[in-house]
């Protein structure tokens, strides 16, 4: 039996993580998800052998994730765009030392300090990696608070599954706005014997988690190793497809702007317009193939963000200049309207 | 040989370290420090339940040396990581092992935090004034005139501030349950840190919150001493700016 409940969107993530089997959460308070981090406070400080801290900082957060990740347990941390800057250095290190955990970015405008409004300028930041090093984080790209919900659950997973930490990119204003939600029951699965993690070593060897190697070909024999898991990864793509039968034109946006995209492709239709949405909701690994395939069968794509234009380079990846892509973005905190987008469709169209 | 028959062995490597030769220099503190912390871990019989945090610094390779659980934490992260850790594993016993420079420098905020949270673990800080692994720059322990790499004129207080006390620091916080400063020149010396790094854990054990011993130690290669002249040169200089003892002692306040 599920209900229906209300929920705003920033609650709505750490009630999915709880649902997940997270107990463990560090934090530190950001505009616009502070009120996920008030809400683990809420809901952890109440449960037994559950960990809730605020940290000194972001930087002190995500180094705690880091050690209950060691020890196996699922552990999350969330923030805003500055804050998620701070986290680099550590989600570098959990990536080396090949721990899960589940890191959430309510992304604000930026550069610097920015704005508390919502905005897409993490792109390159959450899906090419953000620190040091060569790997890359899990990226999955809600629209809305329902899949906020769901997307948050599989994060866990596939952060366990794959051994890396995985990352919900969402913005300000599905942190914010409320929708009704509902948490499917979920079949508890016996946790996996984790053969690495941290505790106690009596009647096995000692366990040591180094996410480093001074010895040049042992720390390749590593990053090779991670790089292999990045090419398993590519089977979780996964993408929505709206209105794709014929369309004049294919907008592909992720999050928020999706669903704009999604009302401008009803006020098109009664201009006779037909546009086509393909919907990334795995950023990485991105959805190459899909796009290739339909930039075949159209004239014109537009990628639509809320940034100068960044997953635009990875759709230029995929076209492979089959298609004409155009990029209509807006910065600063700014909401892309259905209309502004529609003119943007029908200046394209036009030329 | 029948004569050995009846002897007792009285000293062997603690079980708690693990039989590889050490990387540290000759003259070093660390390798009495490590071996300090290993007995320890032996005589409280925690071996099995201890998770070690490494540092990055010269002491990074600490994670090879304990034979237990051990993790590498980011430049002056330890605290926080312990703190992860420490928190899935109430019942587990955690240490981090850091340097000057990842204590009282990059790490001040993750110290000062974890101790004032009274997070439940014993840190072991080991402060020889300067730089090690990054080849002898000036650390915020570094004393008034000293010659690093980084402040090859002495350092200038005017300009580069006088050296940190950590343990006078944290001792005015009201969290931490036991601070305490050693050294390590003298037999005596060696066997009031050991006492200190026992009554640490000990504190951890019984449930006390946070401990913490400052050690104070040498690094004969980037002072350009012999291993002799350096401890020489810590009693000279060193204790009288960080005096030894016990500055926080929660047993005695209650």
């Amino acid at each position: 039996m599920t209900e229906k409940l209300l929920m705003k969107g920033n609650e709505a993530i750490g009630e999915a993580a709880i649902h997940a089997g997270c107990r463990y959460y560090f934090g530190y308070p950001i505009t616009p998800q502070s009120e996920l981090t008030a809400y683990m406070a809420k809901r952890l400080l109440k449960i037994d052998g559950a960990a809730f801290v605020q940290a000194e900082s972001e930087v002190a957060a995500i180094n705690m994730v880091y050690g209950t990740a060691a020890t196996g347990g699922r552990v999350m941390t969330s923030s805003s765009s500055p804050g998620i800057s701070l986290k680099q250095e550590g989600i570098s290190y959990i990536a080396c030392a090949e721990l899960p955990c589940v890191i959430v970015n309510i992304m604000r405008g930026g550069p610097g300090l920015g704005s508390i409004q919502p905005a897409q300028g993490d792109y390159f930041q959450a899906t090419k990696g953000g620190g040091h090093g060569d790997y890359h984080l899990i990226v999955l790209a809600p629209s809305s608070v329902q899949e906020l919900v769901d997307l948050t659950i599989k994060a866990f997973d596939l952060a366990d599954k794959y051994r890396n930490p995985a990352m919900v990119l969402g913005d300000g204003l599905l942190g914010q706005m409320m929708e009704p939600v509902e948490f499917k029951e979920r079949k508890l699965e016996a946790p996996a014997k984790k053969e690495w993690a941290l505790g106690s070593c009596k009647d096995r060897d000692a366990r040591r988690v180094v996410p480093f190697n001074l010895d040049p070909y042992e720390l390749e024999k590593l990053v090779n190793k991670i790089g292999k898991k990045f090419e398993k990864m590519q089977d979780e793509v996964d993408y929505e497809l709206v209105n794709m039968e014929n369309p004049d034109i294919i907008i592909v946006a992720y999050g928020t702007i999706a669903r704009v995209a999604k009302t401008t492709i009803q006020y098109a239709k009664k201009e006779g317009i037909n546009i086509g949405l393909i919907r990334p909701i795995t950023l990485y690994p991105f959805p190459y193939k899909i796009i290739s395939q339909y930039a075949e069968k159209v004239k014109h794509i537009l990628v639509t963000e809320m940034s100068l234009g960044q997953m635009v380079e990875d759709v230029k990846l995929a076209v492979e200049g089959k298609a004409k892509i155009s990029f209509y973005g807006r910065t600063g905190g700014v909401v892309i309207s259905p209309k502004e987008l529609l003119e943007e469709v029908k200046k394209i169209i036009k030329k | 040989m029948e004569v050995k028959k009846f002897m007792n062995k009285v000293f062997s490597r603690p079980k708690s370290l693990v039989d590889i030769p050490f990387t540290y220099c000759p003259g070093c503190h660390h390798g009495i420090i490590h071996r300090l912390i290993a007995e320890v871990i032996d005589e409280l019989d925690i071996r099995e339940k201890t998770i070690g945090v490494a540092p990055v610094g010269c002491s990074v390779f600490a994670y090879l040396f304990f034979d237990c659980d051990m993790i590498v934490a980011a430049h002056g992260r330890a605290p926080a990581t312990a703190t992860g850790i420490k928190r899935a594993k109430p019942d587990n016993y955690v240490f981090s092992y850091q340097g000057d420079g990842d204590l009282a420098s990059i790490g001040t905020a993750e110290i000062i935090h974890a101790a004032n949270r009274g997070e439940k673990i014993t840190v072991v800080f080991v402060n020889n004034a300067i730089y090690g692994m990054t080849g002898g720059q000036m650390a915020p322990t570094t004393l008034e005139g000293q010659i690093t790499q980084t402040s090859p004129y002495g350092r200038d207080s005017k300009t580069m501030g006088m050296p940190i006390r950590m343990c006078e620091l944290l001792s005015t916080l009201k969290s931490p349950a036991y601070i305490s400063r050693v050294a390590l020149t003298k037999p005596a010396y060696i066997v009031k840190a050991k006492k200190a790094i026992k009554k640490a854990f000990q504190f951890q054990i019984d449930g006390k919150g946070f401990s913490l011993v400052e050690v104070l130690s040498t690094c004969p290669t980037n002072w350009g001493l012999s291993p002799r002249e350096a401890n020489e040169w810590l009693d000279k200089n060193m204790i009288p700016y960080y005096p030894l003892g016990a500055f926080k002692n929660s047993e005695e306040v209650s």
